[in-house]
């Protein structure tokens, strides 16, 4: 069993963080796991995205060229990765920066105004973990312990006021 | 797993030069590679080392040329452009017998090119690089844990052998995170007899040194550098076989162009193809048993690389040309996917090509 990720957004919504916490997440599940960034001047005020792989087996390339699970977090992503999707996978949209509907018709479409739910619960800037804990969730995969040992891992001690947060944001995706 | 981290290729790899004990690190910043700099900026200080963020990447190497000497681990790091600028004092490293660990992180080129991932550099490494008959040690991770464990290696042959090793990434490997273990045993660090730390009037002055205006004794140093070389060739070869036992289709690759190489393995061999791969773990010196061996059963081999073709030749030197070696490329910071190896696989095992 292996997944591809591919998360697409702007700079500074949380787009490496996500996936981090995704990667991580599955490191404690005891899966094989990558994690590849664009990086250079993509990262700088642009658009960002990251590719994670979760896997039983090793991973073999790192690059997600072809996502089972697309999430994107603005249109130019959408756009840009929409029929990169695999037949039968499926794409996550913020409803809320994201207009426009999915033209596919041969994959799973989940429209989540996560952006203006996480702002209406004063979790601005975690429009990352609503999703993710809808992805979570909808994988079958919302593990409260394994999601907490790698928050645990994500947010250094420093910002340990910010773990609360993040729970609440993840939560919220899930009961979506 | 319960003690593998996260970590990006590059954290991994200056993490690992800690715990080989080095404790001096000059650079220059440049993408895709800055990481080494900043986990060395914020952890050298911490445990009595030296970072220094050079003026340029010509007087960083000096410094590892000047630190070498005095016999302490030693390490720089660039991409691409910043090895070039590097490449005058790595000649000088090596006409000095000077150990130290250069990483270069590859990005596309010539010139400034560009910054995503590349592999054209690979005969800058392997032949050298710099002026002057002489090699250096080149591994190519192709994990992040390699990345850690190649590290460690890279000093400890460097130390033992009395020449520059460098590991030959890349800016995917280099930027990716991927669980990685830090538990690993490190040699004790050999001692070094040939180093200027003071006679304290007790012994004969060390010289280290690269000039030699005697053509006699100049010759004599290269001849006993590459019987030295010999050594290293017979014994410090490295390389990964997957699926080559019996594959009729061989690819050669390394680094990340083998980790997609092996996706495109898997893939062919469940549509019945025999496919295989030879994956050197040192590209200098180069393994050519595993390819002498191959030619014997496979009906080809393809060597897939970032670069116009660079290992190629390698591989065809290996192989003797036994059986048609071809390539299957993408450059400029363009990665192969799985799927155009594969078509090249299918091609090769109709005859086609």
């Amino acid at each position: 069993m292996m997944t591809q990720y591919l998360f697409a957004g702007f700079g500074g919504q949380g787009i490496l963080f996500a996936g981090k916490l995704l990667a991580y997440k599955g490191l404690t599940e005891e899966k094989n796991v990558s994690w590849l960034p664009s990086y250079g001047p993509e990262m700088r005020g642009g658009t960002a995205n990251c590719s994670v792989i979760i896997s039983d087996d090793p991973v073999g390339a790192p690059i997600v060229l072809n996502p089972d699970v697309l999430i994107a977090m603005n249109l130019p992503s959408l756009d840009k990765y929409e029929d990169d999707v695999v037949p039968g996978g499926t794409i996550i949209v913020d409803s809320s920066l994201i207009e426009r509907e999915v033209k596919r018709t041969d994959v799973k479409v989940v429209y989540i105004p996560a952006t203006k739910m996480a702002s209406d619960n004063g979790l601005d800037g975690l429009a990352n973990m609503i999703i993710c804990g809808k992805l979570m969730e909808m994988a079958g995969e919302y593990n409260e312990e394994t999601i907490e040992k790698a928050l645990a891992k994500c947010i250094s001690a420093r910002h340990a006021d910010l773990l609360e947060y993040n729970r609440k944001a993840l939560k919220m995706g899930k009961e979506f | 797993m319960a003690d593998k981290v996260l970590m990006k290729g590059n954290e991994a790899i200056a993490e690992a030069a800690i715990i080989a004990g080095c404790r001096h690190y000059f650079g220059y910043p440049i993408t895709p590679q800055t990481e080494i700099a900043a986990y060395m900026a914020k952890q050298m200080p911490k445990i009595g080392g030296t970072f220094l963020q050079a003026e340029s990447e010509i007087a960083a190497i000096n410094m590892v040329y000047g630190v070498s000497s005095a016999g302490k681990r030693v390490m720089t790091s660039s991409s691409s452009p910043g090895i070039s600028l590097k490449g005058e004092g790595i000649s000088y490293l090596a006409g000095a017998d000077l150990p130290a660990l250069i990483v270069n992180a590859q990005r596309g080129g010539p010139g400034l090119g560009g910054i995503q991932p590349s592999q054209s550099d690979y005969f800058q490494a392997t032949r050298g690089g710099g002026h002057g008959d002489y090699h250096l040690i080149v591994l190519t991770p192709a994990s992040v844990q390699e990345m850690a464990e190649l590290t460690i290696k890279g000093f400890e042959l460097a130390d033992k052998y009395r020449m520059p090793a460098m590991i030959l990434a890349d800016g995917t490997i280099g930027q990716m995170m991927e669980p990685v273990s830090f538990d690993f045993e490190v040699a004790p660090q050999i001692e070094k007899p040939w180093a200027t730390t003071g006679t304290k009037m007790e012994r004969k002055h060390n010289i280290v040194n690269s000039l030699y205006l005697d053509p006699a004794t100049l010759e004599v140093k290269n001849i006993e550098r590459y019987e030295r070389y010999k050594i290293v060739e017979e014994n410090e070869t490295m390389y990964e076989e997957y699926m080559a036992d019996d594959a009729d289709i061989v690819l050669a690759a390394f680094g990340i162009a083998a980790r997609v190489a092996k996706s495109a393995v898997n893939e062919a061999r469940k549509q019945g193809i025999k496919a295989g791969l030879i994956r050197p773990i040192t590209v200098w010196p180069f393994p050519k048993a595993p390819f002498k061996k191959a030619v014997e059963h496979c009906k080809a081999i393809i060597s897939v690389e970032l670069s116009m073709g660079q290992m190629i030749e390698d591989v065809k030197l290996a192989s003797e040309m036994k059986v048609p070696v071809t390539l299957t490329s993408r450059v400029g910071g363009m990665i192969p996917t799985p799927n155009q190896i594969l078509e090249d696989i299918k091609k090769a095992a109709e005859g086609g090509r």
